[in-house]
């Protein structure tokens, strides 16, 4: 018998590590990107391979810049690009889709100190920083190329009257057949992902349920019309919104009453914006909002110590 | 098991003082035979396990760091009972409680806390409920499921005793509902008992936890730096209970223990009644040894276990297993970054919030880690062992509590010299 090895306790952890969860998050977003690649055509899929790339590439060389460790390896950086290729349209030229990649992961990610650190969620913030940089080729009604019957402009845009057209019918927004970014439109394939999630015990029900439905009745009482509020709850990017950013670890609250919290805030941003901000669509806007306030929601909500009343 | 060649018995198996050696090298003992002395209120005695001879008195390292006297007996391999034995003569609450002190036995669960400690409540009205703790603490433990199957003729006895000079009305038996036989055992036992409820309890860790197994089986919360005592319970192990009930009937006070013995690197797991002493190296070769490529040894469950440095030790009064990892199990996952997930959160059974207990033990803030009431962890594991980032949170908060007693001692001292001064 050699050594025994003397360590603290527990001596037991369980299977589930980061780069799981990541793995987790990447398979759920696959249908989105697939659906998102038959709508749009294959350059969805560069794009989405660009910003991956650039992610993960930006994430390494950060890391050897400042002598950190390596930790591309947990995935985090590949869920970053995906999720912010799958909130841009499949026509943005490459080189601006590269461009927030690198601003997702140097600047909201890793310059405050990494996974887990950053108080902004990656993806909603590089999605702001473009529609304000780039905001022609960003915020443009990218149309599904596999059919041609569709309306010229996004439903939202469309709601908001800053552009003609018709609004799609229910089933052709359930399906993605709408203006929109490559992975947001296609409710179906979202919701299948958060399912996939939900049972992988990877994120809880509260904030995606919140958020949806507050957008939904918010919507239903402002315009006062049960079709539109249907149309607004399946448009823009709620679902990729409330499915995969509103429920990042780092960026919002930990506790179950916090999340409720978090997601409510989140529809009530978006409905405020949608129907009287400048913007049609305001679901990273709202997100980014509620990450600001998600240490003082955690504050609020924080788990009451058992026993602890004591003193 | 058969007596083995030598034991080793500390002084130090329970919580509080070690007790005092009462023999010297070259004495013969029998088994039963008083070899220390209890030290202090808070200590217990130490009875020989085996019959035969003194070899030597030596100081021992023990896992929390110091060095206590260790009796070791070499046994003749009779396993002859010392003559004096005879059952105590019980008649009242005050001789109880000094017969539970004469019979060394210490919480068995694994806290090791004298059990005549935790009964001497002076007032037993301050008493409604005893809770028999039938949850086994962590997995791979079956000791106490053995004890429930085997000897629920002693638990009743024991909860005879409780009834008459406790003045206990109320009994739950705490059982988690994998163990059907247990449970059915136990109901049997409570249809002849009018004051005993059986409890089925989850098959979660930590049941066996004492706060935990309160608010189950009661409902009721016992408050940070409180005792069950102040919400009237007293939690005993089953275990327990039956050591209890065997020294009363015979006299022979703890000797022997019932202990799991599992874990990949055993080839033959089983649970052994073993004289206290005994060599883990003994213990393993009885069960048929251990496989090549074990890796960690452990006291105790995996959860809260204590792994150690050889198996050249000896089962302890409160040891209720002894665990053999192979290399797959004992690898050490290495820590990275906390991507606040909050499963630690969601997984603490006592509500605590291990994130940022992390954070205050890093800023070195005592004040916040006292409103985070970190003192209240009872080190289960749980959010270390759901850690997907796998960092030691166990390890952070025991430093964390030594931040707060720190940061606690400082604020009298300087309380105690602000009163002096004006």
């Amino acid at each position: 018998m050699d050594k025994l090895t003397v360590s603290v306790s527990p001596h037991l952890h369980s299977p589930v590590t980061t780069q799981k969860i990541m793995l987790d998050v990447i398979i759920a977003l696959v249908p989105a990107t697939i659906v998102g690649t038959v709508l749009f055509g294959l350059r969805s899929l560069l794009v989405v391979l660009v910003c991956v790339a650039a992610a993960v590439l930006s994430e390494f060389l950060f890391n050897i810049i400042c002598k950190r460790e390596q930790a591309i390896s947990d995935l985090s950086a590949v869920v970053t690009g995906l999720i912010l290729a799958l909130n841009l349209p499949y026509s943005i030229p490459l080189w601006q889709a590269a461009v927030g990649s690198v601003f997702a992961i140097i600047v909201v990610k890793s310059l405050f100190g990494g996974i887990g650190q950053n108080f902004a969620n990656p993806a909603a913030t590089a999605r702001i920083f473009m529609i304000l940089s780039f905001s022609g080729t960003v915020a443009k009604a990218a149309l599904p190329t596999i059919v041609d019957t569709v309306s010229t402009a996004t439903p939202l845009s469309i709601l908001k009257g800053t552009a003609e057209g018709v609004l799609p019918s229910v089933g052709n927004l359930l399906i993605g057949l709408r203006g929109g970014a490559i992975g947001e439109t296609c409710v179906i394939a979202l919701l299948l992902g958060g399912v996939y999630l939900i049972i992988k015990k990877v994120i809880t029900w509260h904030t995606p349920v919140a958020f949806i439905m507050t957008v939904f009745v918010l919507s239903l009482i402002f315009s006062g019309s049960f079709n539109e509020a249907v149309v607004y709850t399946l448009s823009g990017g709620l679902f990729l919104g409330a499915i995969f950013m509103a429920t990042d670890y780092s960026t919002t609250p930990t506790t179950l009453w916090g999340k409720v919290i978090f997601g409510f805030g989140c529809g009530f941003i978006t409905v405020c914006i949608r129907f009287w901000g400048t913007y049609p669509e305001g679901v990273s806007f709202s997100i980014l909002f509620m990450n600001i306030v998600t240490p003082y929601i955690e504050k609020l909500t924080a788990k009451k110590p058992f026993g602890g009343e004591n003193k | 098991m058969p007596a083995p060649k030598t034991v080793t018995l500390l002084t130090a198996m329970h919580i509080g003082k070690p007790a005092i050696p009462v023999v010297k090298p070259g004495d013969t003992v029998k088994v039963g035979q008083l070899v220390a002395e209890q030290n202090g209120f808070v200590s217990s005695p130490v009875y020989a396990s085996v019959s035969g001879t003194v070899k030597k008195i030596e100081d021992t390292l023990i896992s929390s760091g110091v060095y206590v006297p260790a009796i070791i007996i070499e046994s003749d391999g009779m396993m002859t009972p010392y003559e004096n034995i005879t059952p105590p003569v019980v008649t009242d609450y005050t001789s109880f409680i000094s017969a539970l002190k004469a019979s060394g036995i210490v919480g068995l669960g694994g806290a090791g806390f004298p059990t005549f400690v935790k009964l001497d409540v002076k007032d037993t009205t301050r008493v409604d409920e005893i809770i028999i703790n039938g949850a086994e603490c962590e997995p791979y433990i079956t000791s106490d499921t053995r004890t429930m199957l085997d000897r629920a003729d002693d638990i009743a006895y024991a909860i005879k005793l409780f009834e008459d000079y406790l003045n206990v009305k109320k009994v739950y038996i705490g059982i988690e509902d994998k163990n059907k036989a247990a449970i059915a055992k136990m109901k049997e036992l409570a249809a002849s008992v009018p004051s005993v409820t059986v409890k089925v309890l989850p098959s979660l860790y930590p049941q066996g936890g004492e706060k935990v197994i309160i608010y189950n089986t009661t409902g009721k919360v016992v408050p940070a730096g409180k005792l069950p005592l102040d919400v009237g319970c007293v939690v005993c192990n089953c275990t327990t209970m039956a050591s209890i009930a065997d020294y009363m009937k015979t006299g022979m006070p703890l000797v022997e223990k019932c202990v799991t013995v599992d874990g990949s690197a055993v080839k033959c797991p089983k649970n052994v009644i073993v004289p206290i002493g005994t060599s883990l190296t003994d213990l393993f070769d009885f069960c048929g040894g251990l496989t090549d490529d074990v890796c960690k040894v452990l006291y105790g469950g995996p959860m809260m276990g204590i792994s150690v440095p050889y198996t050249d030790v000896p089962v302890l009064k409160n040891t209720n297993a002894v665990i053999a990892l192979g290399k797959k199990d004992s690898a050490e996952p290495k820590p990275t970054q906390c991507i606040h997930c909050g499963r630690c959160v969601t997984h603490c059974p006592l509500g605590l919030s291990s994130t940022a207990i992390g954070k205050a033990y890093e800023a070195r803030d005592g004040a916040a880690l006292e409103k985070l009431k970190v003192n209240v962890c009872m080190e289960c594991g749980c959010c270390a062992f759901i850690c997907p980032a796998k960092r030691p949170l166990v390890q952070t908060n025991r430093l964390a509590k030594g931040v707060l007693r720190d940061y606690i001692t400082a604020r009298q001292a300087k309380e105690k010299e602000e009163k002096k001064n004006g």
